[in-house]
């Protein structure tokens, strides 16, 4: 065995060198980072991927708004340089719905965590997958509550640990695209946040379809999830989706539930075209109204000038 | 600025207070409204989901009350003035996303047709006992502004007032019904739109580059800018500098949560409006509002018939509270005489600017009814010095 003795390096130029810009660096509010995520934590590749989603279907950004709840994925809305709120926990899709039918010519999306989207904001989920309302979902699936310090979800799978369920979880969790999909959505997709090719494609044409897009992003915890689990790092977690998931387009989604550690099915479940509750309601209100229906101005409602 | 003419039905009606109160709205230009059905409010949404499709407004039926008001705060950042309508049960439900408006300064109207509680109480029957709930309900530090209706043509001005308001302040309005204004039907005249008074939105003329959607120049709110008009601004709910950026500092805490409670503070003369009666040389005057300022009516003939100088103070405005009104009154009358339909709530108020300076005497009814006018001029009566 040789120890090779580390030479100490100290021809460091006085100014560091010029580094051209990040390319998302547009999609981004540079005077918000550093961010607040854990390293190995999963999200900011979420946000990555979106901003290359933006850039690459040129999207007009100034007609894009991005709404979050609250929790770890819900500061994705403080990062991305577009309209952003950050609202109240589980109140994002009712909040980008307001958004939506004020001003129907916006592109909203609301990005946001488990907990947030299924947990407390549960019920708007469903409903506003059941009207096939205009909202691209980016649901970022950690399996916990991180903010709040590791707590079960209502996607911590059967016999993981939570700081809540010291000895193993025995609520079965949500199968996330079958909710979705069994309530009405238009498009489904789920990827790890290991796929960045394939996530970035989902999110490029999740923007170009419409309705109620549901993407979930299954992503490393390290600091609460894994270090519960005793799984190692975020690069660890990276190397259980490489060694574990299994692409299968179009799987029925009833088979698409997440066990402990096992197997993680990803690929675009549903891809449909049906109406949205825009459309469904502008085309109801034509036949029945006929002249007299006067549809909300793609800009917005009367605006007084 | 004056109404927008699709959404005024100009001329004399006999319409319900729900009613009045929706046409009120579609006057004032709100044409986003989120609702969920409640007892005794649900009129005010059938009227508005009937006449919506024919002046470019969108009603949607919403999962719950959750979800109402958080759809409010959303629409409203897109210009499009928006209200929501409910009761009790429902306002308990709103109050997360009613401190949400109040945090990002979301101008919008929340109507609260008042039933008789706590929980599911008296769904058909009357209450005034959400007045305390209206101005404290969500958590932390904040004002609203909270108008009473006492007849149907009252509901329809002041719901104007009330967008109006919200505008000019950029805070929720809350407008505070009772389940007898709401389900009484008498004549209402709706003006020409020449001849109602709008308050636009204050959008921001500044260069996208330099506009910070919280800085305030010298004004009590900070200019507006669109969902979708390029400025690509930041709001949250957390503790914000004036980039709408969370910080969380105690110097920041301080300038944020005082400059909500300021910009309706430090403006009470602009906002407060309240309607006096006799109260010149009275020995006791009888302080009330919406439904209950009618029925003290009454009681007032009453009293007056036995002798006792009364005079009357009505709140149009609730919140902020008339406290240099109450405080100077202390000092000229008596006792100050307050008929409420719940076991004493805003009497506190009263009790607190009086501060002892004359005495105050709460009259009391649980609800499910309006007063007895005779035990409102019972209570005169006792009062009187």
């Amino acid at each position: 065995m040789t120890t090779e003795k580390v030479q100490t390096r100290t021809d460091f130029p006085a100014q560091p060198p010029e580094f051209p810009e990040h390319p998302s660096t547009p999609y981004l509010r540079m005077d918000r980072i550093p961010h607040v995520w854990c390293p190995g934590c999963g999200i900011g590749t979420v946000v990555k991927c979106f901003a290359t989603a933006l850039e690459n279907k040129e999207v007009d950004l100034d007609k894009a708004s991005v709404v979050s709840g609250i929790g770890c994925s819900g500061r994705a809305a403080g990062y991305l340089k577009l309209d952003g709120f950050h609202t109240t926990h589980g109140r994002a899709i009712p909040f980008a719905t307001g958004l939506k039918l004020g001003r129907p010519e916006l592109l909203v999306t609301v990005f946001s965590g488990d907990g947030d989207l299924s947990g407390i904001g549960g019920n708007h989920f469903i409903h506003a997958a059941r009207r096939n309302m205009d909202l691209l979902v980016i649901l970022i699936n950690n399996f916990i509550y991180g903010m709040t310090g590791g707590q079960n979800a209502p996607t911590t799978p059967l016999s993981a640990k939570s700081s809540t369920m010291p000895f193993g979880n025995f609520e079965p969790p949500f199968n996330l695209p079958h909710l979705a999909a069994s309530c009405g959505a238009s498009y489904v997709a789920r990827w790890t946040c290991l796929h960045i090719r394939r996530l970035t494609w989902a999110m490029e044409e999740a923007i170009e379809r419409k309705g109620f897009r549901l993407i979930e992003v299954i992503a490393p915890c390290p600091t609460l999830y894994a270090r519960l689990n005793k799984l190692g790092t975020g690069l660890d977690g990276l190397r259980f989706y490489h060694d574990n998931a299994e692409i299968r387009h179009g799987a029925d989604t009833r088979e698409l539930d997440i066990d402990f550690q096992k197997g993680i099915v990803c690929g675009r479940f549903v891809d449909e075209d049906k109406p949205t509750f825009s459309e469904r309601m502008n085309d109801h209100y034509n036949h029945v109204l006929g002249e007299k229906y006067r549809p909300m101005p793609p800009e917005g409602g009367w605006l007084h000038e | 600025m004056n109404a927008d003419p699709l959404g005024v039905l100009t001329g004399a009606h006999y319409l319900d207070g729900d009613f009045a109160c929706g046409e009120g709205a579609m006057a004032a230009g709100c044409r986003f409204v989120a609702g969920y059905p409640i007892t005794p409010s649900t009129e005010v949404v059938e009227r508005i989901s009937r006449r919506f499709p024919m002046m470019g407004g969108t009603f949607i039926q919403m999962e719950d009350e959750l979800a109402s008001m958080a759809a409010v705060v959303g629409g409203s950042w897109t210009g499009t003035k928006s209200m929501t309508v409910t009761s009790g049960p429902g306002f308990s439900l709103m109050m997360e996303n009613i401190g949400l408006a109040a945090m990002m300064e979301t101008p919008c109207v929340v109507v609260n047709v008042q039933r008789g509680g706590p929980s599911t109480g008296l769904p058909t029957m009357v209450g005034q006992a959400d007045v305390m709930q209206a101005r404290w309900g969500s958590h932390g530090d904040y004002e609203i502004i909270a108008l009473s209706p006492q007849s149907p043509q009252e509901a329809f001005d002041l719901t104007i007032d009330a967008f109006n308001l919200s505008e000019r302040y950029r805070v929720p309005v809350m407008f505070l019904m009772d389940e007898c204004v709401g389900h009484m039907t008498e004549r209402v005249v709706i003006p020409e739109p020449e001849a109602i008074e709008i308050e636009p939105r204050r959008l921001t003329a500044k260069p996208q580059d330099e506009f910070n959607p919280y800085e305030i120049n010298g004004e009590p709110v900070p200019e507006f800018a669109r969902a979708g008009d390029g400025f690509r601004f930041h709001t949250t709910g957390l503790t914000h500098d004036e980039r709408g950026y969370p910080m969380m500092t105690v110097e920041c805490q301080e300038s944020c949560v005082r400059r909500l409670l300021e910009k309706i503070q430090d403006n009470v003369a602009d906002i407060v409006r309240f309607e006096e009666e006799e109260t010149d040389d009275a020995d006791v005057v009888v302080v009330t509002y919406g439904i209950t300022a009618r029925v003290a009516r009454l009681g007032i003939d009453l009293a007056r018939r036995r002798g006792i100088k009364v005079g009357s103070l009505r709140l149009i405005t609730i919140w902020p509270f008339p406290e240099e009104r109450i405080r100077r009154l202390a000092g000229e009358v008596g006792a100050l005489v307050v008929p409420e339909i719940n076991y004493g709530q805003l009497v506190l108020e009263v009790e607190r600017c009086a501060g002892g300076n004359c005495a105050v005497q709460a009259v009391s009814h649980g609800g499910g009814a309006v007063h007895d006018p005779e035990d409102i001029a019972a209570a005169i009566v006792e009062a009187a010095p």
